[in-house]
């Protein structure tokens, strides 16, 4: 196996997935079968070939700091589960 | 006059110009064709009558007062994973089931600014994984042409709807494959532009660095169309290329005598059905008629994408989705003991199977210790594609191939399979991990009467010369003019 209980364990709370035990047994066994799959990309030579992360030559594109009209705080706030006033509300973070 | 539901955009532009009917009284036509069928088909996550409505009378207003442009006026789907703001976007999604946009999408922008009219979004895989549509949360499309099989995903919703008579013409987006393999199985034609070409600005985000919108219709003319509508320079896009694009509907007419097209042994050693081969040899003789010149070619690297694209699409799917955490939108889970406890529990209930499978595969690639052997290694690999094509195209003008092993399979037979499914890309990823267009074209049937699509990619921001090709071929034959039998 190329993946143990206890890695997938870790990577579920990575992943902020909470998955019930015979979904992390079935995760278990297909990300064995996919990871095996992904081997055969050990056989391509790569030593002198950079990493390419898009196909884009990717730029930084600089304008003026102009200040532009943004989404009004109660737009962006319409979609949240919990809010007060002008915040999202969340569970205590620091004990 | 044919039923106002089973014209090309183009066709309904000429019944609007010559006053024949409305663009109200088509968007009825078509909002009473999607009544019919939706049962059947299910192509819509939401349709949007009142929407549709409004947007048709202000069409109609527009159009006399003698403005607007060629799509004024006709009925389209968008795939559900652009933002229309006040209309509810899920992306196939639980964890977005009440998520409703305060902005549009540069596309719907476009949209809106052309004057099209919005039927509703159209169903797809969830977060767009997905090759058949079965991951959506509101349950999977059929295709129009067999109700058992699939229509191929994750754009399925988009393709079928147009096979359907549901919309004139669509938008799907595609990041392995996703608009051109739905396209093949439901026997309509759609192109994914070069990476760049679309902004995408307000699209749901996958992988970023392989997702592109472009549109989904029934044949070339209607294509040009809405790629001259959405194709341009977008600032709120960083990845949006600065370039005037041509005007795509000049390449129509064009002859395509004298053109290479590269045939990559890598390609069709992968067919996996008599009929596919078959409609390859018959596809071919008819553009060697148009003289079009054939050349074998070889893309060594190609077997490898696959694997590459399954490390790179769930790492970036892994980091984008962390968005979704129960705080700015979405569905939030209901019992909770810390914010890290909400957090896990509000994704394990509006994610989906193959959605936490892949976040899994992705977190996993780039863990620390993993990275590179996996994320690393796959972006070398990508780099070793994309120059395979570079050097294909110093001997072809486009490359030609399946866009598929086999035809649409059946609904359920993969989706416990998670390699299989993958597999079923094998001749669209490629394409994306290089970022080249490349376009999906009817050009058959399999012998129980399911569509065959056949694939055309170009270099990068060639776009307009699979228009020719694909336009030439369709003046030639009549597989784009057949309709399922629904």
């Amino acid at each position: 196996m190329k993946i143990t209980r206890e890695q997938v364990d870790y990577v579920a709370l990575l992943g902020r997935l909470e998955l019930e035990p015979e979904e992390k047994e079935k995760y278990m066994g297909q990300l064995d079968d996919i990871l095996k799959y992904m081997d055969m990309l050990a056989e391509v030579p790569t030593d002198d070939v950079e990493p390419m992360a898009g196909p884009v030559e990717l730029y930084t594109p600089l304008r003026e700091d102009e200040v532009k009209p943004s989404l009004p705080v109660q737009e962006a706030l319409a979609n949240a589960p919990d809010r007060d006033g002008t915040s999202f509300r969340v569970p205590k973070v620091i004990e | 006059m044919a039923n106002l539901y089973e014209m090309t955009a183009t066709e309904l532009g000429r019944v609007l110009a010559g006053k024949k009917a409305s663009s109200v009284e088509i968007t009825d036509a078509f909002l009473k064709r999607i009544e019919a069928m939706e049962e059947k088909v299910h192509s819509y996550v939401t349709v949007t009558p009142e929407l549709a409505l409004d947007m048709a009378g202000e069409a109609d207003r527009r159009l006399a007062r003698g403005e607007g442009g060629p799509l004024t006026g006709i009925p389209m789907a968008v795939k559900d994973n652009m933002c229309i703001k006040g209309q509810r976007t899920t992306c196939g999604s639980k964890i977005l089931h009440n998520f409703v946009p305060p902005y549009d999408a540069q596309v719907v922008s476009r949209i809106r600014e052309e004057g099209m009219v919005i039927l509703g979004s159209a169903n797809m895989d969830e977060f767009a994984m997905g090759s058949s549509t079965e991951t959506s949360h509101w349950g999977t499309t059929r295709n129009p042409w067999n109700l058992d099989m699939i229509p191929g995903g994750s754009s399925g919703g988009s393709a079928a709807a147009v096979a359907a008579g549901e919309a004139a013409v669509s938008l799907g987006s595609d990041t392995g494959g996703s608009i051109r393999l739905p396209a093949a199985f439901c026997g309509v034609t759609g192109i994914k532009p070069t990476y760049g070409a679309v902004s995408r600005y307000g699209l749901v985000a996958y992988a970023s660095s392989l997702d592109q919108i472009g549109p989904i219709s029934r044949d070339v003319p209607d294509l040009a169309l809405i790629l001259n509508m959405i194709c341009g320079h977008d600032p709120k896009d960083s990845t949006s290329v600065p370039r005037a694009h041509e005007d795509f509907t000049a390449f129509l007419d064009k002859p395509i005598s004298g053109m290479t097209l590269g045939l990559p042994k890598e390609f069709f050693n992968k067919l996996a059905s008599p009929d596919v081969e078959r409609v390859v040899a018959e596809t071919r003789s008819v553009f060697e008629g148009l003289g079009v010149n054939f050349v074998e070619l070889s893309l060594p690297h190609l077997d490898y994408g696959i694997a590459a694209y399954y490390i790179i699409a769930p790492s970036e799917a892994s980091s984008n989705l962390a968005r979704y955490d129960g705080v700015k939108y979405g569905h939030r889970a209901a019992k909770f003991s810390s914010m890290i406890d909400m957090y896990c529990r509000t994704r394990a209930e509006g994610f989906g199977p193959e959605v936490k499978r892949r976040i899994m595969l992705g977190t996993y690639a780039l863990s620390s210790g993993y990275y590179d052997a996996y994320y690393l290694k796959a972006a070398k690999v990508r780099t070793l594609i994309t120059r395979d094509f570079k050097r294909a195209f110093e001997a072809c003008d486009a490359i030609f191939c399946p866009t598929a092993p086999s035809p649409a399979f059946r609904i359920g037979e993969k989706i416990d399979d998670p390699i299989q499914m993958y597999l079923t890309d094998v001749c669209t990823i490629p394409v994306n991990m290089a970022g080249l267009p490349g376009m999906a074209f009817p050009a058959g049937f399999s012998a129980d009467g399911l569509p065959i699509g056949l694939q055309l990619i170009a270099p990068h921001f060639e776009e307009a010369r699979l228009i020719q090709l694909a336009a030439a071929f369709q003046r030639e034959t009549d597989h784009h003019l057949k309709r399922p039998p629904l």
